[in-house]
């Protein structure tokens, strides 16, 4: 069981309240985590990446383990205690604006 | 007793302000979709609980959202998991998809240089005068898009960018297509206008379209005197008993055309200055019609600061000011495009909202006008419905 903290807006856009637990075939990467995490809410569609190129969106950053992944390649497997649920895989919008 | 809606989009959210027909006492609901720009909101004009709104994001991107209970609740369009599978499984979640069709292209940019289209946001969305699944969306970078399934999927009409699209280049809010006219008596009739872009007309329901330029002048941002696009066209507006008479409130210069934009002539007149964003039609005098004139491109706020309407009951060159109700004194706000709408009752009434977040009425055609709210986040556009 994957778990998923979305930023303020994507909980508000999807009616998530709290966190995102997710099934993920292993190994689980984080191209698998948004597939699955788009399947259960398509309403995030094109919200974290282009509909097309499956490009990150630039303002959107990925964190896990305390550690910025936005630039992983995003087949790169998770660590261990994000696929056990042990951490949460982090989807945050970045800090921009005044 | 008839009752009147304001659909209000705001930089941190929308609005949606109910008043009977005496408009005099408002009821306020919102902030929907809190803290993310609403360009605008437009209700079908044949299910007047069907409303489109555009949801946009520096973060998050575009998002289209649909109410089909008056704006009491929300979905964005085909994205229950139970719909729009695709064969492989995946939902399609594609309301919020708009994909410039044909080879990529370019337009000029602020310095001249050629720049790749790129998809920013919807800026302006009009539903059909027919059919509640169909409407039109107006982008920045500029194109039409049309859904014809309640905007669960969207498809550019790609010929309005080969008129010259090369040469379309944004003013200081972008390059959009921010007004949408359908003709009500000519279903293939569809006007659209862009900064800069210039002004068009299909009469083909949108396979073809043509510049409908002549007669506009431009000659500090476009020296030569015929050119067909890149005019900053701020607003047109038509009342739907003559929709061959248009009106047109340019970066500079206020514009009337008697022939559907074949030609264009001057009808500034008395203003005090014909800079300004909205132009709108009264309800029940075509011949009425309406602008907030604004100092100069350089200084976005009214002269003297002092918020004054003015109308003109002659068609143009004849204006008068409207300013009672309206703080004549220390004014500093502006009023977008956008944000200015009329409603149908027999005594029409005009409504517009501020960049300070104000809202005003009027219920008798502009001779008075109220505050309905003065404290929302700066208004982007402004729409009403007559609600029966």
């Amino acid at each position: 069981m994957i778990r998923v903290v979305l930023p303020y807006h994507l909980r508000n856009l999807s009616r998530v309240d709290g966190e995102v637990e997710l099934e993920v075939d292993e190994p689980a990467t984080v191209r698998s985590v948004l597939d699955a995490l788009e399947a259960r809410h398509p309403a995030l569609r094109g919200t974290i990446r282009d509909h097309e190129t499956m490009k990150r969106r630039p303002f959107v950053r990925f964190f896990v383990c305390k550690e910025d992944w936005s630039l992983e390649p995003p087949e790169t497997p998770l660590p261990d205690v994000i696929v056990s649920g042990a951490e949460p895989f982090l989807i945050v919008g970045a800090m921009a604006g005044g | 007793m008839s009752k009147i809606r304001v659909l209000v989009g705001t930089k941190k959210g929308a609005f949606i302000l109910t008043a009977d027909g005496k408009r005099k006492d408002w009821k306020v609901s919102g902030p929907h979709f809190a803290g993310w720009e609403i360009y605008h909101l437009k209700g079908s004009p044949v299910d007047l609980n069907r409303i489109y709104a555009s949801q946009t994001s520096g973060w998050f991107g575009q998002i289209i959202q649909r109410s089909d209970d008056g704006g009491r609740t929300w979905n964005t369009p085909g994205s229950s998991p139970d719909e729009l599978k695709s064969p492989e499984g995946m939902p399609k979640g594609e309301s919020n998809k708009f994909v410039y069709e044909g080879e990529a292209a370019t337009h000029k940019w602020y310095d001249g240089s050629q720049h790749p289209w790129e998809f920013k946001r919807i800026w302006h969305l009009e539903p059909s005068l027919t059919d509640p699944d169909t409407a039109y969306a107006g982008a920045e970078d500029a194109a039409i898009f049309k859904t014809t399934n309640g905007g669960k999927t969207w498809k550019e009409l790609p010929d309005l960018r080969k008129v010259k699209g090369n040469l379309w280049q944004p003013g200081a809010g972008g390059m959009a297509v921010h007004t949408i006219l359908l003709d009500p008596k000519n279903a293939k009739r569809i006007y659209v206008a862009i900064s800069a872009g210039g002004c068009f007309r299909t009469d083909d329901g949108g396979k073809t379209w043509r510049p409908i330029t002549r007669g506009l002048k431009s000659p500090y941002e476009l020296p030569d005197p015929d050119a067909e696009v890149g005019h900053c066209v701020h607003r047109i507006a038509l009342h739907p008993s003559r929709p061959d008479v248009l009106f047109m409130q340019k970066h500079w210069d206020v514009l009337r055309s008697d022939n559907a934009g074949d030609q264009w002539n001057e009808v500034s007149g008395n203003l005090p200055t014909d800079f300004g964003f909205p132009i709108d039609v009264n309800f029940n005098e075509p011949e009425t019609i309406y602008v907030v004139p604004i100092t100069s491109d350089s200084l976005h706020y009214p002269p003297e600061g002092k918020l004054r309407v003015y109308r003109s009951k002659t068609g143009g060159n004849e204006w008068e000011a409207l300013a009672k109700g309206l703080p004549q004194k220390d004014c500093y706000v502006n009023v977008l495009r956008d944000a200015m709408a009329v409603d149908s009752l027999d005594q029409c009434g005009i409504y517009f909202g501020t960049t300070g977040g104000q809202v005003y009425g009027s219920p008798d055609g502009g001779d008075t006008w109220n505050a309905i709210v003065q404290h929302l986040p700066p208004v982007y556009s402004v729409e009403v419905q007559t609600l029966p």
